[in-house]
């Protein structure tokens, strides 16, 4: 019982940031409708402040605690709902997810690039003396970081209560909580409720930053996206619903990831496994287990009949003549780049140029899984990780070639997506996102961890043979192989896509009640669709590490998918076209990147580039270069074929584009009527 | 698109008078849509001051999605809404329900995860200001005590006919300009719609106007001066409430108008028959879907 | 007219009970249709009558109570195994694929109704449309009057269009069962009465059976054979439109006591 407790009392900390989270959390989605993917970077950003504060502008801690959680933080959730979530339309919830995503990946950035200060040090904790022991508990040693977040989630969870069951304000929160709209009919101003959720949820989120902070001695943007883990998971088991549930689950959790570590053999497997991944297993187990799941992230106000139906994921129309141009730009484009790649390309590009031939095919399985089977998956990095450790350790033990070990590969991860889908076949939109996310992170902190070292030493790929006898092949040789496993899957990408799985995929897109209603079996479409996506992405990933010349697990690591989500995302979701797009940008922005001055911020400008560029997800699903693109090539055919009497009905692209955008703007104008105007 | 019939409308002002006669809600030329799903066709119509109209007409005719407009809940594609001569064309509900509108929308009129004293005082509190809220309880346990001996019981767990008593009682005591009522009889025993019946009399008498959106014609046509029939987002007939009884006796016989008419003939400009279904979605049942 | 205990029953639903936190949506139901019989089902909001189609098509396993196709049990029957079977379906609120043209959700009705996508087939590029597969599409565009909008994308067109071309996809599937739901909702009159006449004439050419869910009485009478009424979650009447419409509990069920 000593030891039970010995063990059990260390994790309450871990436990009360959870709660904090998780309550965070529930209050947001159950105010406003969002499942806010970006609280993990709310938390990050008031604690980085803070830090900065106080260690390099040397302020007290208590006026640094006063700027970066009592002022900043409410004011980041004013500034995300005023600015972005207000303007998607409560069905929307891609949009949203994308949205949320994108200021996870973001704010970090952004901050990164303010700030050009590396990872901090000891943050100072806000209360009381972290270092200082101050009593004892049961012969536990009681430090000033467990009392400062016992006391602070104390009297944040009273005043809280207190809110919501003695204020004016609280009661028309539990009001919005049940029909935002129904109390507008009461002469409530609902808008203004919800920005005050989000005023309060931010504050929340800022304070668990801080707390957690000096609990880890350093300040790290990958601690907070656990917390955000640890606290989805809790928020799960509460269905989003019960703040007491979210509270005791959250304490549960920190308390028996300490006590499984105290019990569990020192240094073994198990132990780093368990208290990175217990958050995850826990999350899964919810989404799992808990009913409910599935509707997650509808709309369950009884007045939201007045909504129409949302957009599509992608708005994938396109006029036939504006295709045939497309088309031919693209095969001339292949010409010529072939032609440099293989004659005066200079190194440097050379190099650029076919990582960027191996991204777009990582990226192509994000265009089968997101693109045309409308969800969105947050672990096709994890995916592309699979394809690669595998083939590695495949050719390396059993002495095969890398070709071979591309093809194990790439069937392995396929397998996992099955596996993943499967599991997941009861959930869509939020959920399943949600589930991705925990099998990237579980992958990423128990799994990854155990194959990426062979014969204790990391994994470097030039000692096997590619086929043919050829050993890393670089330049040239690694451009002629890339351009053959692009080729081959965007063939059948297309194949695909325009046979009849596609026509289903489309299906279910459109109306997942309709396509089952006429005979399309939408489990089999949903983990065939994942299955795919999987081969494809291990495929991209095996190219990587052949790229690369060494298997390394950051290139696979999940905030590595959500980079990638984003980028696709931006350049365009639904073609082949716009993987390629993705896959280009990604590694030439890069490149171009090491010419400016470093000072300005490097790849996190990239980052914050397609964070940004991920925003215009909700005016163009369809990606805002597809957008410009078909905009440009408008213009362009409107110029030239402006003296014809033609066959070619210029209002054929007109009507294709303007119409689906015509009826997104309509959708966007239509949203929630009960918006302030 | 359809002109509404010859019969002329009581109390209706051109919109932009305002004080004592103007009326105490109208809507010129609205239509509204669901997205792709239009609902209203250059609607007009007008609730005079203090009067009681009925709005009645088959689901799909548009009789919620008035309310709706008429509230603030959904947005008029053309089409201008006046309150109280006010012109209130795309203002925010919580707007509207400032300045006297009132809507106790079908199923639903009050909160149920609230109690019965929350879910007056979130009313009372906004329409009478903060110091009224004690009074204006008490007033209400007063004249309905049925309410005063469930004070701290959840919305959720009263009859259907106890929920339309409370949000009912949201009105009486701080009486709005108009109250739509959208089909507040729905699913109540006949004994409880009297009860219902006798509390919307009660707040007219108190000078408020109603718009009662009702499936059971006859009740509320006993109770209303003026009926506006909705036909397929239009409006088929507007007037006083003996020439909507005439209308409405049509309903049964469309097998034999049908045949009467023959070929194709647009069916506006008559006082046709009305169909008495209701609500553009039957809440429950499209709420359950899903492999 | 009591239910037909009639061994030709193409439907047939008995005792079919369906509850939602305690209320009974669809409350002992039973009545059946027969082969290319047309029949309306039509009562007030609250009804039952999605509820009831849902349980038909399975999207909704009721409590109670058997459904029957052909005198085989639906009962755990997927939704997409009913409809392989035969059953169509148009919806309340108007369900098309917002990515595609007119003439690709017929071609994707036909090969999801007789199993034809096949990956391999796909990855092989064995999948364009075949000549057969276009001339079935063309008869039925021109059978509902589709013709002329065939290659338009479906978020370019009317709500009037768009439950044609619901009721197309429907159609091509040859299904032995229709179930239309409410298909004029959101259309004015002049479509209402356009669309009517395109199921008359679509339900006596093609000889399905047909349950339509209807509260433009009108339109029923003018389409159906039979007439079931609904209220509260049970069949209070089933005839011929004018008998039932004349009964005094159907009556009062639409319009309120008359005292």
């Amino acid at each position: 019982m000593q030891h039970l407790l010995g063990f059990g009392i260390p994790g309450v900390p871990y436990g009360c940031t959870y709660a904090l989270v998780a309550v965070g959390l529930v209050l947001t989605y159950q105010a406003t409708g969002v499942l806010n993917f970006a609280y993990g970077a709310q938390a990050y950003l008031s604690a980085f402040v803070f830090t900065y504060l106080v260690q390099n502008q040397h302020l007290p801690v208590g006026v640094a605690f006063v700027i970066s959680v009592v002022i900043l933080a409410p004011a980041v959730g004013l500034i995300l709902d005023r600015l972005l979530f207000r303007k998607i339309a409560p069905a929307n919830v891609i949009a949203k997810l994308v949205t949320g995503i994108s200021m996870l990946v973001g704010i970090p950035a952004v901050l990164s690039v303010l700030f050009t200060t590396s990872n901090q040090y000891n943050p100072p904790s806000i209360l009381f003396d972290p270092n200082v022991v101050y009593f004892h508990l049961v012969g536990t040693p009681i430090n000033g970081i467990a009392v400062t977040c016992v006391v602070a989630t104390a009297v944040t969870l009273i005043a809280l209560v207190v809110l919501m069951r003695w204020t004016n304000l609280g009661l028309q929160m539990r009001g919005a909580v049940e029909s935002r709209r129904l109390i507008e009919l009461d002469g409530v101003n609902s808008g203004r409720v919800v920005a005050s959720a989000w005023a309060i949820s931010g504050f929340i989120a800022g304070l668990a930053g801080v707390l957690l902070a000096p609990i880890y001695g350093q300040l790290q943007f990958s601690d907070y996206a656990a917390l955000m883990v640890a606290a989805f998971a809790a928020a799960a088991w509460a269905v989003l619903r019960s703040l007491p549930v979210a509270v005791l689950v959250g304490i549960l959790m920190g308390i028996t990831v300490t006590v499984l570590q105290g019990y569990l053999p020192v240094g073994s497997i198990w132990s780093s496994a368990a208290l990175t991944s217990l958050p995850f297993v826990v999350l899964v187990g919810a989404l799992l287990l808990v009913p409910g799941m599935r509707t997650l992230g509808q709309d369950k106000d009884p007045l939201a009949s007045v909504d129409p139906p949302p957009p599509p994921i992608a708005a994938a129309v396109r006029a036939p003549e504006f295709d045939r141009v497309i088309k031919i730009l693209w095969y001339v484009l292949l010409v010529a780049f072939s032609l440099s790649m293989l004659t005066w390309m200079p190194k440097i590009w050379e190099n650029v140029f076919n990582a960027g031939l191996a991204y777009s095919v990582v990226f192509l399985s994000i265009t089968l899984i997101t693109g045309m089977g409308g969800q969105l998956s947050l672990c096709q990095a994890t995916l592309a990780g699979v394809g690669a450790f595998t083939a590695a350790q495949v050719a390396d033990r059993l002495g095969a070639n890398l070709l071979v070990g591309a093809l194990v590969g790439a069937l392995v991860a396929a397998l996992v997506a099955v596996v993943l889908a499967t599991a997941s076949v009861r959930l869509r939109g939020l959920g399943l996102a949600l589930m991705t996310i925990a099998a990237a992170l579980v992958f990423d902190n128990a799994i990854f961890a155990q194959v990426a070292t062979i014969r204790g030493q990391s994994i470097n790929v030039t000692s096997s043979s590619v086929g043919f006898g050829i050993l890393n092949p670089n330049g040239r040789a690694f451009f002629v192989l890339a351009m053959v496993v692009l080729s081959v899957c965007v063939v059948l990408v297309l194949r695909v896509r325009n046979g009849s799985i596609g026509r289903f995929l489309g299906a279910m897109r459109g109306s997942s009640t309709a396509a089952s209603g006429i005979g399309v079996n939408l489990t089999w479409m949903h983990v065939l669709v994942f299955g795919l996506s999987g081969a494809v992405a291990g495929l991209g990933g095996t190219l990587l590490a052949i790229n690369q010349q060494a298997v390394n697990t950051q290139t696979f690591s999940w905030s590595f998918s959500l980079v990638f989500v984003v980028v696709v995302v931006t350049t365009g979701v639904s073609t082949p076209e716009g993987a390629i797009q993705a896959g280009f940008s990604f590694v030439v922005l890069q490149q171009l990147l090491t010419y400016v001055p470093s000072r300005l911020g490097g790849n996190s400008l990239l980052v914050i580039l397609f964070a940004f560029g991920a925003l215009t997800y909700v005016a163009h699903p369809e990606g805002i270069l597809e957008f410009q693109k078909r905009r440009w090539t408008m213009r362009f055919e409107r110029l030239l074929l402006r003296n014809r009497t033609s066959s070619t009905d210029i209002s054929g692209p007109d009507a294709g584009a303007t119409a689906g955008d015509g009826q997104l703007a309509r959708v966007a104008a239509d949203s929630d009527p009960a918006l302030d105007r | 698109m359809s002109a509404s019939a010859a019969a002329t409308t009581v109390g209706v002002s051109s919109g932009s008078g305002s004080g004592v006669d103007a009326p105490a809600l109208e809507m010129v030329g609205v239509s509204a849509a669901y997205g792709p799903y239009r609902a209203l066709f250059d609607v007009s119509f007008a609730v005079p001051a203090g009067g009681i109209t009925a709005l009645i007409g088959s689901n799909g005719a548009g009789k919620s999605t008035v309310s709706r407009v008429a509230s603030g809940l959904l947005a008029t594609s053309t089409g201008t809404v006046w309150l109280d001569g006010r012109d209130v064309t795309g203002w925010p509900a919580y707007k509207m329900a400032r300045i006297g509108m009132a809507h106790v929308p079908e199923g639903r009129g009050v909160f149920a995860s609230l109690t019965v004293e929350e879910n007056l005082k979130l009313t009372f509190r906004l329409r009478g200001g903060r110091r009224t809220v004690a009074d204006s309880l008490e007033r209400a346990y007063e004249v309905l005590p049925l309410l005063a001996g469930r004070r701290h019981q959840r919305g959720g767990t009263l009859s259907g006919g106890e929920q339309r008593i409370l949000s009912l009682a949201k009105v009486l005591i701080v009486p709005p300009r108009i109250l739509v009522a959208d089909e507040i009889s729905l699913g109540l025993a006949p004994l409880m719609t009297d009860v219902v019946y006798d509390g919307l009399r009660r707040i007219n008498q108190a000078g408020t106007a109603l718009l009662i959106v009702e499936q059971q014609v006859h009740r509320v046509l006993e109770i209303a001066e003026n009926a506006v029939v909705l036909e397929h987002g239009s409006v088929a007939y507007q007037g006083p409430s003996s020439g909507a009884m005439g209308a409405v006796e049509h309903i049964m016989g469309a097998r034999e108008r049908a045949e009467a008419r023959g070929g194709d003939e647009v069916e506006t400009g008559r006082t046709d028959e009305v169909s008495g279904s209701n609500s553009e979605s039957d809440g429950q049942d499209n709420g359950e879907s899903g492999t | 007219m009591a239910l037909t205990a009639n061994a030709e029953a193409l439907l047939r639903v008995s005792e079919v009970t369906k509850t939602f936190g305690g209320v009974a949506a669809v409350d002992g139901v039973s009545f059946s249709v027969r082969p290319g019989e047309s029949v309306g089902l039509v009562g007030p909001n609250g009804a039952g009558k999605t509820t009831l189609f849902n349980c038909v098509c399975g999207q909704l396993r009721p409590e109670r109570g058997t459904i029957e196709l052909n005198g085989r049990s639906l009962n755990g029957m997927a939704t997409f195994e009913r409809a392989r079977l035969g059953i169509g379906r148009t919806y309340q609120r108007v369900e098309v694929f917002s990515d595609m043209n007119v003439r690709d959700h017929l071609i994707v009705s036909v090969r999801a109704r007789w199993r034809q996508g096949r990956l391999w087939r796909d990855l092989c590029n064995l999948s364009k449309p075949t000549a057969d597969e276009r001339e079935r599409v063309d008869a039925v565009l021109d059978l509902v009057g589709l013709s002329d909008r065939a290659d338009t994308s479906v978020s370019a067109l009317g709500l009037g269009s768009c439950r044609l071309v619901e009721l197309a996809r429907a159609l091509i599937a040859e299904p032995v069962l229709l179930m239309a739901d409410e298909p004029s909702s959101g259309l004015d009159v002049h479509e209402t009465r356009e669309l009517g006449a395109v199921l008359r004439q679509v339900q006596r050419d093609q000889g399905m059976a047909m349950i339509l869910i209807e509260h433009d009485l009108e339109m029923v009478a003018e389409v159906v054979d039979r007439t079931v009424v609904m209220n509260l979650g049970q069949v209070v009447a089933e005839g011929h439109f004018d008998t039932v419409m004349a009964d005094p509990i159907v009556r009062s069920a639409y319009l309120g006591l008359h005292e």
